[in-house]
């Protein structure tokens, strides 16, 4: 196991740095369109191939890794800044509000939220830009997506709040605040940095699922959920080998993170 | 007692649930882009007291107090609106395309949790590595596509669209099961059931089973939700006309009042079916 995850994390690390390092190539332009060959099949300009409006596959799979890869661990940070104040401040304090938080936080992870994401996606201007899009698609995943994490912050700040070493220092007299930042936050640090990876590929999951529906990232700025709606084209049209690139990348991506991060155990 | 009070709390929250996404719902109507916008208004043939009638309406309706009142009055009388999309009254196409949804999703939460329990039966009952390390590897695949490529994917081998449904849920319902079957196991009263020889279906049905069947409800309740999420884009990748593809054809359309009354209505749904699972389990619980 410990090889697959050296593996794993080798192979994350390798997409991750050749994204980022070819999409700051000048040659590798997302949006530039080369008017004599529309899905042309893989060729020295384009190593693998055009898309059905003649952009480079290569250059727009480099950036839309790039992208998800960017935002997808941005959103992560925020759903466990949120999981933490819902779930561990209250698991700490303990009485009215942990029973309160315990209860919002059952409520919202039985929420199917692709339902909320649609219902806030479909209320935005029609004139949003690329960028905004992407930004506003990653900010609302990490809005709505911090209901597992919270649940398991919040045990786990209770058991250290029952635990004996939190008993002694509150009855030394030690300030809340003091205990709850030098002593409490560095045993939630490892169950936070755990969370954040896990969040992480299902947040590039979530986006893939809207960027399908069309909800995503607006064109022309890729991401790997909006290339994969070349995929329809490939039904529905023609397509080539080289059509999947996107969807061996995020399921190569996605299963090495989990492979590399992901310890799931029964809780 | 206590079974009284479990389901009066449960109540209460799926009512609470139900007035708070209403009126979360509401505001989030009020305030989309181009809410109170008419094109009636700017129909030359109508008079200027009907265009004045028009413009009052919608002055009323900008109002947040009034807008609340009277989305609340208007679900409880059973009026869910129409369309403006499709020109239909909501309530018309929740009947039309709830059955399609419901066929589907029952179809793939079946094949998904049939599929889970024969393999973690056979692994458990034949010990074999190699059975389970293909299992791991082949669940651990299926979590990393996402539901959309799995249909898109699906329609490609031609497969059916519930196929796609039970592919998303079976991964979470698999790894799940197999961890919780293999961490009971390792409890000590299966060990001892095991050194003394009796047999393993017997050890499964009358040991590991009533320790498990708590969480298991609990996972039967999540899954639902889980197949729920799932049908808005095997749905509208698919072309299945339910109530999924209809969430992303508002979604794109902008029709907001459809999507509002789809969401809430799918929202109790799963509300409900947690509560069932979690209520199940303790009634269980408390005839053991």
């Amino acid at each position: 196991m410990r090889a697959a995850r050296t593996v794993a994390l080798v192979v994350a690390s390798l997409i991750a740095m050749v994204s980022l390092a070819g999409s700051l190539l000048p040659r590798f332009e997302y949006s530039r369109q080369d008017r004599e060959h529309f899905s042309a099949g893989p060729s020295p300009d384009h190593w693998l191939g055009t898309d059905a409006v003649g952009r480079d596959r290569l250059a727009r799979l480099l950036h839309g890794t790039r992208v998800s890869l960017s935002l997808a661990p941005a959103a992560a940070a925020l759903s466990l800044l949120l999981a933490f104040v819902a779930g561990a401040a209250p698991g700490f304090a303990g009485g009215v509000s942990e029973r309160v938080a315990k209860t919002i936080i059952d409520l919202v992870l039985s929420i199917p939220w692709l339902f909320l994401l649609l219902i806030v996606r479909a209320m935005l201007p029609l004139n949003t830009s690329p960028a905004a899009s992407a930004t506003i698609t990653f900010l609302m995943l990490g809005l709505l997506g911090w209901g597992v994490p919270a649940r398991i912050l919040l045990a786990r700040a209770r058991r250290l709040r029952q635990s004996e070493f939190v008993l002694l220092a509150r009855a030394s007299g030690l300030p809340r605040w003091r205990l709850l930042l030098v002593h409490v936050m560095p045993n939630l640090l490892p169950v936070l940095v755990a969370q954040f990876w896990i969040a992480v590929p299902v947040f590039i999951l979530a986006e893939a699922n809207l960027s399908l529906l069309g909800l995503g990232v607006a064109e022309p700025l890729p991401s790997l959920g909006s290339l994969l709606r070349e995929l329809e084209t490939v039904l529905s049209i023609r397509g080539d080998v080289c059509s999947f690139g996107a969807l061996i990348v995020l399921v190569v991506m996605v299963s090495s993170l989990q492979i590399a991060f992901v310890k799931h155990e029964v809780s | 007692m206590s079974l009284l009070k479990s389901i009066a709390y449960r109540l209460v929250i799926l009512a609470a649930t139900i007035v708070a996404g209403g009126l979360l719902s509401a505001t989030l109507a009020r305030y989309a882009p181009g809410f109170g916008a008419d094109e009636r208004q700017l129909d030359a043939r109508l008079s200027s007291e009907s265009i004045q009638a028009i413009r009052s309406a919608s002055r009323e309706e900008r109002s947040m107090a009034t807008y609340y009142a009277r989305s609340l009055l208007r679900l409880a009388r059973g009026d869910l609106g129409n369309s403006r999309s499709l020109q239909r009254p909501v309530r018309e196409l929740l009947a039309e395309r709830g059955a399609v949804t419901l066929r589907l999703v029952g179809a793939g939460l079946a094949i998904a949790w049939g599929f889970a329990l024969l393999l973690v039966l056979a692994s458990w009952t034949f010990h074999s590595e190699a059975v389970e390390k293909a299992c791991a590897v082949g669940a651990g695949l299926l979590l990393c596509l996402p539901a959309g490529a799995m249909a898109l994917l699906l329609i490609l081998l031609n497969g059916p669209g519930y196929v796609a449904l039970a592919l998303v849920v079976f991964p979470k319902v698999h790894r799940y099961l197999s961890d919780l079957v293999g961490a009971t196991a390792r409890m000590s009263h299966i060990v001892t059931a095991k050194a003394k020889g009796i047999s393993e279906v017997r050890i499964l049905c009358w040991h590991v089973v009533p320790v498990i069947r708590r969480e298991v409800l609990a996972l039967a309740g999540v899954s639902v939700g889980l197949a729920i999420s799932a049908a808005i884009p095997v749905e509208a990748l698919c072309g299945i006309p339910g109530v999924g593809q209809l969430a992303w054809q508002s979604a794109l359309a902008r029709d907001i009042p459809v999507l509002i009354v789809v969401s809430l209505l799918v929202i109790a749904f799963t509300v409900m079916a947690n509560s069932g699972a979690d209520l199940l389990a303790d009634e269980r619980r408390q005839l053991s």
